[in-house]
């Protein structure tokens, strides 16, 4: 691991001030994703500023939103009875993820910037333009069952491994962030970026910017919701994928639907094209079906995942039908 | 200031990188914390930090500062086990014991999280008041430690003889 030096902040202004004015810093939550890629050599930080000590506190906002400071763990926003009566597939999104382990230290924060676990990422003698801009992509022909199938680029099929934020991007989460110059919000299917050429940028944080909040509006007082992920062990692994759905069925007919998919892209994939489809429909299969087709429509397979996309379609039906 | 089974220990942690796991092992002289994989993967190495089980490969030392951790050797002493100790051995929840340290702990910290409201993955309703520690819900809730003897059921019997009364 590379040397580097360790301060710890109380406050968000403090730890702003010092990621600013120390050359290298880079905020340190759980540590449960960059400690272990310290150690890999993979991230070599001059400084770090531990963010995990800012104030935890889970409340409602004035405005009715759920505001979950970043420097929260899994494992107290999972745990919290708001969260679990009125926003339930945050925390089944939580306690689909990880371990008891992890999920006690890793913080929310931390888990919307954890990097990808691409094997060609984490393996220093492979070609990752992810690591190294310009170095090339071994998932290309390489062992990319793991990688994505939407929003992927030639220079990059990696994906982002969260559960949480799958969850997040159903509920039209916005992020709040505080940096040198200010403070400014995000909506957070904005937050992650597409690959393109570029696939070392991952998100839209400007340098020095520091995720403070993330806020949640209240869903649909009728709709219900669920959390469906698909691995290939019982527990702690990551998603083959992932379904976050949200249904409102008034009658027979779907009044509103949101769909977001996980372990298929860069970032958490909010379906808006299959939401379209969805509303107005008839609450069957078939509607479903067509919703499903139409969110993967833009599918492409790689070598070895092209089974990732009749398994979404199979989990996007029997979660809409789960919920109908 | 770390305060390692009830007692205050001023050790300089000089170099930012030191894990809580080699300040716990080389500087503390516990030697029941393991390092299996060094990478968060096995749960060898879990301790209980002010109380919740982390892994202490993954926590820098100087993140621990003016908090307490407990390690094995704070759970139970040779004549004084502690009863999940004692189920372990009863149960056969060990071959090499190499995993056990962690097994023991992260079991600890598993019932807290239990009596505090923690749901899981297979919990029958994740708003519920309370969640009763099936043999289904101890697996699910341990699966951050593994056991490459598979001890596995015997684990879960001395958990759940401890936690829940006996095994069926």
């Amino acid at each position: 691991m590379k040397p580097f030096t360790y301060q710890r902040a109380d406050d968000v202004a403090s730890a702003v001030a010092a990621a600013a004015t120390t050359p290298g810093a880079v905020y340190l939550g759980g540590g449960t994703n960059l400690v272990d890629l310290m150690r890999q050599n993979i991230e070599r930080p001059a400084a770090l500023v531990d963010i995990s000590r800012l104030p935890a506190r889970i409340e409602i906002g004035t405005d009715g939103r759920l505001r979950i400071p970043a420097a929260a763990t899994n494992t107290d926003v999972a745990a919290d009875p708001v969260v679990r009566r009125d926003f339930r597939i945050i925390a089944e999104a939580i306690v689909n993820g990880a371990s008891g382990q992890i999920r006690n230290m890793a913080t929310v924060g931390g888990n919307l910037m954890q990097r990808t676990r691409c094997l060609y990422f984490y393996d220093a003698g492979a070609h990752c333009n992810k690591r190294e801009p310009g170095s090339g992509c071994d998932a290309v022909d390489g062992h990319n069952r793991m990688h994505a199938v939407l929003g992927a680029s030639p220079h990059c099929m990696a994906t982002h491994p969260s559960d949480l934020a799958v969850a997040l991007a159903a509920l039209d989460a916005r992020v709040h962030l505080a940096g040198p110059a200010g403070q400014r919000t995000v909506e957070l299917r904005d937050l992650h970026r597409l690959p393109g050429d570029t696939p070392h940028v991952e998100h839209t944080l400007e340098p020095g910017e520091l995720i403070t909040t993330v806020s949640v509006p209240a869903p649909p007082a009728e709709a219900r919701s669920a959390y469906r992920k698909v691995r290939e062990r019982a527990s702690y692994a990551f998603a083959l994928v992932s379904v976050a759905a949200l249904l409102e069925v008034r009658d027979g007919t779907v009044v509103s639907a949101r769909l977001a998919l996980g372990g298929v892209a860069a970032k958490p994939w909010r379906a808006a094209s299959a939401e379209a489809v969805l509303t107005g429909a008839p609450a069957t299969r078939a509607s479903f079906e067509r919703a499903a087709d139409v969110a993967l429509a833009d599918a492409r397979p790689l070598t070895h995942n092209g089974f990732k996309i009749p398994l979404m379609r199979r989990v996007i039906v029997s979660t809409l039908e789960e919920l109908s | 200031m770390i305060v390692i089974n009830g007692t205050p220990h001023e050790i300089a942690i000089t170099d930012p990188r030191r894990s809580l796991l080699d300040h716990l092992r080389t500087d503390a002289g516990l030697h029941g914390p393991k390092k299996g994989c060094d990478q968060g993967g096995c749960g060898a190495c879990t301790v209980l930090l002010d109380g919740r089980r982390v892994l202490a490969c993954l926590t820098l030392a100087a993140q621990a500062d003016g908090r307490t951790v407990t390690t094995v050797e704070g759970v139970g002493r040779d004549g004084d086990l502690d009863p999940l100790q004692e189920a372990f051995i009863n149960h056969d929840g060990f071959q090499c014991g190499y995993c056990t340290p962690g097994q023991v702990c992260s079991a600890i910290g598993m019932a807290d999280e239990v009596a505090r409201g923690v749901p899981s993955r297979v919990s029958p309703e994740i708003g519920a008041a309370s969640f009763d520690l099936s043999p289904d819900e101890i697996r699910e809730r341990m699966s951050g430690n593994l056991c490459r003897c598979g001890a596995y059921n015997g684990i879960v019997a001395a958990i759940e003889e401890t936690y829940v009364g006996g095994p069926r």
